[in-house]
């Protein structure tokens, strides 16, 4: 215990100290903020998005009003789901066609909401309402979790993966070898000194951001600690696996590369694969990232609990097992 | 007395090039035990394997009489040949952390006089002079009291000062009751340090002993040593003669005898020097080429 508390400390120096890397660490993930939110805020969408509640196939017929080209209608089969999308302010008005006429849901926050309200009162005067409420979902806030779960692989993979590389290309690794220290105990403190980073790191970032984006965050905070902690270790363990053996940087960098991309591109960090083809995302799923950007978003912006995302946790925590065996296994001290 | 190390028939193999090749020797408590021999000798593969780095493809080690144990590498010190430090750690930091691994350390206070370390103790480890960096490496391998002690060509690369420093340094440990095990390719490191010698070349043990035993054993001579031009056209008088370059070497029983056919024949001997036989003489001797090619 005290061998791995003092490399635990030592490796967390060797960080501090080096302030080339360390403002990197931080300052890359705020200029991506900061990109994104001048890119998307002055965006307003012209069109009016409204929902139809349909089972089955039905014919749709709308009201004529409401058949204009600045009015984009999708139509819904689950009631749940449309509900939260009016909720936070995706849709603009629900519809529902019932035997007694026109059901409508409508977001009494948001002005849009009202603007086709009216429009539809003008056709359907005895139009039945029921009310929602909730705060718009604009893009940052959808697209935060993904900025900080890419912040959360690239220092999880990469923070880890270089680091043990370079120590054994330097010989590092051979001077704690000849120590009586385990593989495990060196390993271990790699592993919770760039837990502890990544975790500190993203928390002032999470701040930092929520100060001048004022971004949405619905659920507990403990939770979404827990997902990050989980996700976080995950994909660290990843990193052992991939420097487990090699001495090359280029080797090492080039198969981190391989395993970020696929997240980077499959993990809904910047966009959702819901139109995507399926084996995208049955791809999407073997991928740690996929299940805490899910969990996250879940809570941040739905407001999930511990049950809701209790799935994501648990696969989270078997992939940790899991890359954890593996890397445990194929670690070498030595350069061959 | 039972030696501290046995080591039987070890040998090393990379695909089809034999690094070490059934090398065996013992080495009693207490001494320092060398190993001599040139660049890609085998030197380091083989202490590798007795520290436990390298799995060897066959033999057998023993320590104290049975197989290395799991605190083997408590009673151990390493300072390896090419090794780096954590970065951004100072020299204190170092020693701290290290000294966290072992059950019982030697106090830093003790260390840092011990290895001259006083001048340089808040720098980072990093960013040492090469004799500054082989004090540190030294004291991390004696800072659990350890009862072995391998040093791989520990002098490698410090000047001629430094390098007479640091044998005082491994003088000093080895007074403490500590076997030393260690790997040079300068026959007077050797010479000056080592109570056993094992000559090393090409993966091999070709002499092993005392330098002294050594140099008996093999040489019954001396050399009177003459610039060519003084003695070419009287070298026919003598029988036992070795050309290296403009030197002629005379070995001879009696340097006495010697001197005096050289006045005889009229030699002149401004450019003389008698000198025993070294050890790089010996290597010489036994394979052919010199131990530093």
């Amino acid at each position: 215990m005290k061998a791995f508390i003092a490399l635990l400390l030592a490796r967390n120096k060797e960080f501090y100290r080096d302030h080339a890397s360390i403002s990197w660490v931080i300052i890359l993930p705020v200029i991506i903020i900061i990109a994104v939110s001048i890119a998307f805020s002055g965006r307003d969408q012209q069109l009016f998005k409204i929902g139809v509640l349909m089972q089955d196939q039905e014919k749709m017929v709308l009201p004529d009003v409401l058949m204009k080209s600045y009015i984009e209608v999708v139509t819904i089969q689950d009631q749940a789901k449309a509900l939260t999308r009016v909720r936070h302010h995706q849709l603009d008005l629900l519809l529902q066609a019932t035997e007694n006429g026109w059901n409508y849901w409508v977001n009494e926050n948001a002005a849009k909401g009202e603007v086709m309200q009216s429009l539809l009162l003008t056709a359907v005067p005895s139009a039945h309402k029921e009310t929602v409420s909730g705060r718009a979902v604009r893009y940052i806030d959808w697209a935060m979790p993904g900025v900080l779960g890419m912040n959360i692989m690239f220092g999880a993979l990469f923070g880890v993966g270089y680091v043990i590389v370079r120590y054994r290309k330097m010989g590092v690794l051979k001077r704690f070898q000849a120590t009586p220290v385990s593989a495990f105990q060196f390993l271990s403190a790699q592993l919770v000194s760039r837990l502890l980073i990544i975790t500190v790191v993203s928390a002032l970032i999470f701040a930092g951001c929520n100060f001048f984006l004022d971004f949405l965050m619905l659920g507990s905070y403990v939770l979404l600690l827990t997902i990050a902690l989980l996700g976080g270790f995950s994909m660290i363990a990843m990193g052992l696996i991939v420097s487990s053996r090699t001495d090359n940087e280029e080797l090492a960098g080039g198969l981190l590369n391989v395993a970020t991309y696929p997240m980077l591109l499959l993990s809904e960090v910047w966009f959702s694969l819901d139109g995507a083809p399926q084996w995208m995302k049955m791809v999407a799923q073997t991928l740690p990232l996929t299940h805490m950007l899910d969990a996250a978003r879940a809570v941040m912006l739905e407001g999930a609990g511990w049950q809701e995302v209790s799935m994501q946790l648990l696969v989270m925590a078997m992939m940790s097992i899991v890359f954890l065996s593996i890397a445990a296994v194929m670690f070498r001290w030595g350069k061959r | 007395m039972q030696p501290i190390l046995r080591i039987e028939h070890l040998r090393k193999q990379y695909g089809s090039v034999v690094a070490v090749e059934d090398v065996s020797f013992s080495i009693a408590e207490g001494i320092c035990f060398g190993l001599l021999g040139p660049n890609g000798a085998g030197k380091t593969t083989t202490i590798e394997m007795i520290e436990g780095i390298i799995e060897p493809s066959a033999g057998t080690i023993l320590y104290r009489g049975a197989p290395r144990a799991r605190n083997f590498l408590q009673e151990i010190g390493i300072q390896f040949q090419a090794t780096a430090l954590m970065d951004f750690m100072t020299v204190r930091e170092t020693l701290q952390l290290f000294s966290q691994f072992y059950d019982q350390t030697e106090p830093l206070e003790e260390l840092v006089r011990q290895c001259d370390l006083g001048d340089f103790l808040d720098r980072y480890a990093n960013k040492l002079s090469g004799g500054q960096q082989q004090r540190l490496l030294l004291a991390l391998a004696v800072l659990n009291r350890p009862q072995l002690v391998f040093l791989d060509e520990p002098t490698t690369g410090l000047d001629p000062q430094a390098r007479r420093n640091f044998w005082q340094l491994i003088k000093s440990i080895k007074q403490r009751g500590a076997t030393i095990i260690l790997t040079t390719h300068y026959m007077d490191e050797a010479e000056q340090l080592c109570d056993e010698l094992a000559i090393m070349d090409r993966g091999r043990i070709i002499a092993s002993g005392s330098p002294q035993q050594l140099l008996r054993e093999h040489f019954g001579y001396l050399y009177v040593c003459l610039d060519r031009a003084d003695c070419e056209p009287v070298l026919h008088h003598f029988t036992d003669t070795e050309m290296h370059g403009d030197r002629v070497f005379i070995r001879t029983q009696s340097a006495e005898k010697t001197l005096q056919a050289l006045m005889a024949q009229g030699v002149s001997l401004h450019s003389l020097s008698v000198r025993n036989p070294t050890l790089e003489d010996l290597f010489l001797k036994l394979t052919g080429h010199h131990l530093r090619e």
